[in-house]
């Protein structure tokens, strides 16, 4: 099934409410209340589970190439509460969702049970499934363009969810829709209704999404990594109008999601699956606090964390998952296992209770685990963090007596928005980066975090490009970019190397590894590559034999190895890393992060590391630099941000980030924040945060005037730490 | 999964000399790998020895008449019959096919690189070498080929073939070279390109190592066609009295001749065409498996080409 088929799926699940129920509730709210149908959340464990799934096995194709996806997965729901399904990319955890809502591909073949409020939905007709869908169970997806149709406008969309399952007028369901835009917080719903899909922002396409799922009061709602496609605050905002929804409707939600953190502060109950099958099941606490599967335990110790530092070492799994065509006949966990006993190769351990009767775990050696209270550090045999030698110790000289390797200054990139095909004329001006400032010295890690559309990756590329900036100048390892001939500029090229984003992208596709690795080399004029090329494989954990492989051969994180084999290649100072783990997952990012780490230990690097993971900026970098639309919010040693943020921006984005802590994450205060970016050809005057700023709201006039007069500058405070709000205070939110 | 000091040391001490995969090797590797592949590289060759080493088996030169045998069906005498004017079918056959197989081959070669580097240079340099070439392009898209071609056939009367190939792929090229233009736009923004590019790699180098490599299906199966293209014009060319000029026979004029004689004497027909199937054929084999072997996402390549 194509994801547009899925999506028009999506966009008609609705549901229907007794007709005497949505009038009252009609009723009701022309008296002018605004509605609640079910105030108060739905204890838990009142009633037997709305959702029940009992050994489902999901696969794809026949004969020796049979996929085997999904493979007895068995969990149930009941009203109010949330379960979370936690895995990496291609576990089967969507597939699993899709067989429950009967979506899957026609080549796809789906065995167990599913009962939905106690009736067999599986292999149930199409008629019957479609009377289910959108009535009571529904679903949220993770790309919100696509689930919804681009011709129609967005209240239309909701109000055709009402209509399928309710017998409404056509006035009616647009009243509805308006009030459900209205209940996800789309500010000025009934005009918005109006509007088409492309008109609204990702989080607010999502906001419609949600408002569909609810749109017929449903018993159940799958929601599909809803947040992955959105930035961290967006993501906290969307998070808190799924949870509004969950209290409104009572429903049961399944959360899939790949982040640990979110189903930390989401969810009540907790499932692992991993190549198809559930491998530790219970309730957050039990999971997070008391895993029993080193699975489980490799997944938690490998997020970077928000609110530790670089003293951790993360703990990455070795290799990468199972291929579903040819599974181990054991443990499909076993070749990655540390833990690992002949016993686990010979038989696939079952879900058996370990500590808690609701906490199942499939491992034959839970019950060890359990007796010797092994953590997770302990079963990886994580190394102590190395005491620094003479020599590790020699260049933690202070940063002052470092050499300046980039200097940024008053950097601004101004791009014409033209229009008009024949008389093109100029009608604004985006301002992706508007005079920032840094710098970087020998040895040192800079983040530069920030949304998307913040200017960072623009930063990035004028660094890179080498050229003469709009205004203000670059200085990379001593050279301005203004003044710099051809040959200076090959020469700085040569130490100043990148790894991008996306590894498969950023890979030739029709090289072999041994040529792209080379290609540096050949471009500066070294004779013979091979041996150079043999250590730069084993430098960066790669196999010298596998060089004649095309990158497609090889998995995410090899990817990106085989892309910081490249960087290396010359012996760069400088290296630009344009998100190098947002691609990949948890277990395998720990591991390209250490490597990075460990890299720059010992070669003496310096990187530049454009991230939106603020997690993973906290982790590797010794600085970091906040950007929002343009200009740099707060600028310092990653202790002084993360610890005590003084901007009102980095306060909220801090605050968003979800913990892998489900005690610190439900008792935390979050700074949520108010609408979308800035478009940033119409930055706001003064201050740019302004429109969204909480702080703002608080002040008196005199205060409010001088934001939007007057442009902040980056204030220094304390020795290493920058700021530019007028009215910076310290506020902690990790 | 931090690399310890001894294991690095180890690996160094171990990189004696890793044998280079360079691109070259590898495809080439994959391309033999294939059966397809094999097969389309062993029938071209066969019928490039039959076309340049079969004249000397024969009895007959493609110029020689045997007045004692007009179209005669196949004999010991005469192994492929012969036509009306007692020419020996086997001998100008394949005298025939000595020009088609290199007028097509070369053609389509020289017509597909043509418009691969002006289509790649005019996607990758915006600006002035862009409006150049694209005009360029446009000029000789109106320009009619065929007149131009049949207007200058004496020049090639004198075994001036190399002329006529260059006159032919001249007029092959513009409408991929308009598709490989806006490829390599869209391809300029890939990030494998910009790495290169951050790296330092010149430009020329980026567009034949980067560009025109991830075009290679494309051009491939263009390539394919262009042969039978080529051929097909030639023998058009030839139909109309253009092109190879008697005595000299192609195998587009040998089918033009024989075309009028199949139903009453198939010898004169079926021997040149079943060649040019034959050959075609043995080209659309070798394209394909090319373009397999330089694709890495194929899958049929990789299954049997990988070790």
């Amino acid at each position: 099934m194509s994801e547009r088929d899925e999506c028009r799926a999506g966009a008609r699940f609705p549901g229907r409410l007794p007709l005497s129920q949505f009038q009252g509730l009609m009723a009701r709210q022309e008296r002018g209340g605004r509605h609640r149908r079910r105030a108060l959340p739905v204890p838990a464990v009142t009633t037997g589970p709305v959702l029940e799934v009992t050994g489902l096995d999901v696969t794809f194709g026949t004969g020796p190439d049979a996929v085997h996806a999904v493979r007895g997965v068995s969990y149930a729901v009941r009203p109010g509460e949330v379960l979370g399904i936690v895995g990496e990319s291609g576990s089967g955890k969507s597939v699993a969702s899709l067989a429950v809502m009967g979506l899957l591909p026609p080549h796809a073949r789906a065995t167990g049970s599913v009962r939905l409020l106690g009736r067999e939905i599986l292999g149930a007709t199409e008629k019957t499934l479609t009377a289910f869908r959108g009535k009571t169970i529904s679903m949220v997806f993770q790309d919100p363009l696509s689930a919804l149709t681009p011709v129609y406008r967005v209240g239309d969309q909701v109000a055709e969810a009402v209509r399928i399952h309710q017998r409404v007028s056509r006035q009616q369901a647009a009243k509805r829709a308006v009030e459900l835009l209205d209940l996800v917080g789309i500010p000025n719903a009934a005009q918005r209704a109006r509007a088409f899909p492309h008109e609204f922002s990702g989080g607010m396409r999502q906001r419609a999404v949600i408002a569909m799922a609810i749109a017929n009061d449903p018993d159940v709602i799958i929601c599909d990594e809803p947040t992955t496609a959105l930035d961290v605050t967006i993501q906290a905002q969307v998070l808190e109008v799924l949870k509004r929804a969950q209290r409104e409707t009572g429903a049961a939600i399944i959360m899939i999601t790949h982040d640990l953190g979110i189903v930390a502060g989401f969810a009540d109950r907790v499932m692992v699956i991993y190549a198809g099958r559930s491998v530790e099941t219970g309730s957050v606490d039990d999971v997070y606090y008391r895993p029993r599967m080193p699975y489980t335990m490799g997944l938690l110790g490998s997020i970077p964390r928000l609110d530790t530092g670089g003293g951790r070492p993360l703990v990455p799994i070795a290799g990468s998952p199972p291929s579903p065509v040819a599974l181990p006949p054991g443990c499909p966990f076993e070749p990655r296992c540390p833990i690992a006993v002949p016993a686990c190769s010979e038989k696939e351990p079952a879900l058996e209770p370990v500590d808690a009767p609701d906490h199942l775990a499939a491992c034959v050696r839970a019950g060890e685990i359990e007796a010797e209270g092994w953590s997770p550090a302990e079963v990886y045999r994580v190394a102590e963090p190395q005491v620094p030698t003479e020599e590790t110790a020699s260049p933690v000289r202070p940063r002052e007596e470092r050499e300046v390797v980039l200097a940024v200054d008053g950097l601004t990139r101004h791009y014409p928005l033209m229009r008009g095909a024949v008389f093109r004329r100029r009608v604004g001006t985006v301002h992706a980066v508007d005079g920032i400032s840094f710098d970087i010295r020998e040895g040192e890690t800079l983040g530069l975090v920030g949304e998307s559309g913040c200017g960072k990756t623009t930063t990035l590329m004028e660094i890179l490009e080498l050229a003469r900036p709009q205004h203000g100048t670059i200085v990379v390892l001593g050279h301005d970019t203004s003044a710099l001939g051809a040959r200076d500029r090959m020469a700085v090229r040569r130490d100043m190397q990148v790894v991008f984003q996306d590894p498969l992208a950023s890979l030739d596709p029709r090289m072999t590894v041994y040529d792209i690795v080379a290609e540096p080399l050949r471009a500066h004029g070294f004779g013979n590559p091979g041996p150079r090329i043999q250590e730069l494989l084993g430098l960066v954990g790669l196999d010298p034999g596998h060089a004649a492989r095309y990158p497609q051969d090889f998995s995410g994180g090899q990817r990106q190895r085989i892309g910081i084999a490249r960087a290396l290649a010359l012996e760069p100072r400088l290296v630009v890393l344009d998100e190098p783990v947002s691609a990949l997952d948890v277990s395998i990012q720990a591991g390209v992060v250490n490597l990075l780490e460990d890299l720059k230990r010992r070669l003496g690097l310096s990187y530049l590391f454009v991230a939106h993971d603020l997690a993973v900026v906290r982790h590797i970098a010794d600085r970091v630099a906040v950007m929002y639309l343009g200009r740099i919010a707060e600028i310092g040693g990653v202790g002084d941000v993360y610890d005590a943020p003084m901007h009102p921006y980095t306060q909220a984005l801090l605050s968003a980030v979800p913990l892998p802590d489900p005690r610190r994450e439900r008792s935390r205060r979050r700074v949520l924040l108010e609408g979308d970016l800035p478009s940033p050809a119409a930055p706001p005057s003064g201050c740019r945060f302004r429109t969204r700023c909480p702080l703002f709201r608080t002040l008196d006039e005199t205060g409010q005037s001088r934001c939007v007069n007057e442009e902040p500058q980056v204030r220094p405070f304390g020795e290493d730490h920058g700021v530019s709000c007028h009215f910076a205070e310290k506020v902690e939110v990790v | 999964m931090a690399i310890t000091d001894e294991r690095f040391a180890e690996q160094e001490a171990a990189a004696a000399g890793l044998a280079a995969p360079s691109r070259l090797r590898v495809v080439a590797g994959r391309f033999f790998g294939s059966l397809q592949g094999r097969v389309g590289f062993a029938l071209l060759g066969l019928l490039f020895l039959l076309a340049f080493a079969g004249p000397y088996v024969g009895r007959w030169g493609y110029t020689d008449k045997d007045f004692m045998a007009f179209l005669q069906p196949p004999s010991p005498e005469h192994w492929w019959g012969t036509l009306q004017t007692g020419a020996d079918v086997y001998a100008v056959t394949l005298r025939g096919m000595q020009k088609s197989l290199i007028v097509g081959l070369l053609a389509a070669v020289v017509g597909t690189s043509l418009a691969a580097v002006v289509g790649a240079f005019a996607g990758y340099f915006p600006g002035w070498a862009d409006r150049v070439l694209t005009w360029f392009t446009d000029l000789l898209l109106v320009l009619p080929a065929f007149l131009i071609l049949a207007i200058m056939s004496p020049l090639f009367a004198g075994g001036q073939w190399p002329l006529f190939v260059l006159l032919l792929a001249m007029f092959l090229w513009m409408i991929t070279s308009k598709v490989v233009r806006s490829m390599t736009v869209s391809l300029k923004e890939r990030e494998f390109i910009q790495a290169a590019r951050f790296m330092g790699v010149p430009p020329t180098t980026i567009i034949f190592r980067h560009v025109i490599p991830n075009m290679s299906s494309l051009l491939v199966v263009d390539a394919t066609l262009n042969v039978s293209a080529a051929i097909l014009t030639e023998t058009s060319l030839s139909y109309f009295g253009f092109g190879i000029q008697p005595p000299d026979v192609s195998l587009g004029s040998l089918i033009a001749d024989g075309a009028r004689t199949a139903v009453y004497a198939p010898w004169t027909f079926w021997f040149c065409a079943g060649l040019l199937i034959v050959t075609v054929l043995a080209v659309n084999l070798v394209g394909d498996s090319l373009r397999d072997a330089l694709d890495p996402a194929s899958k049929r390549a990789v299954r049997r080409g990988a070790r």
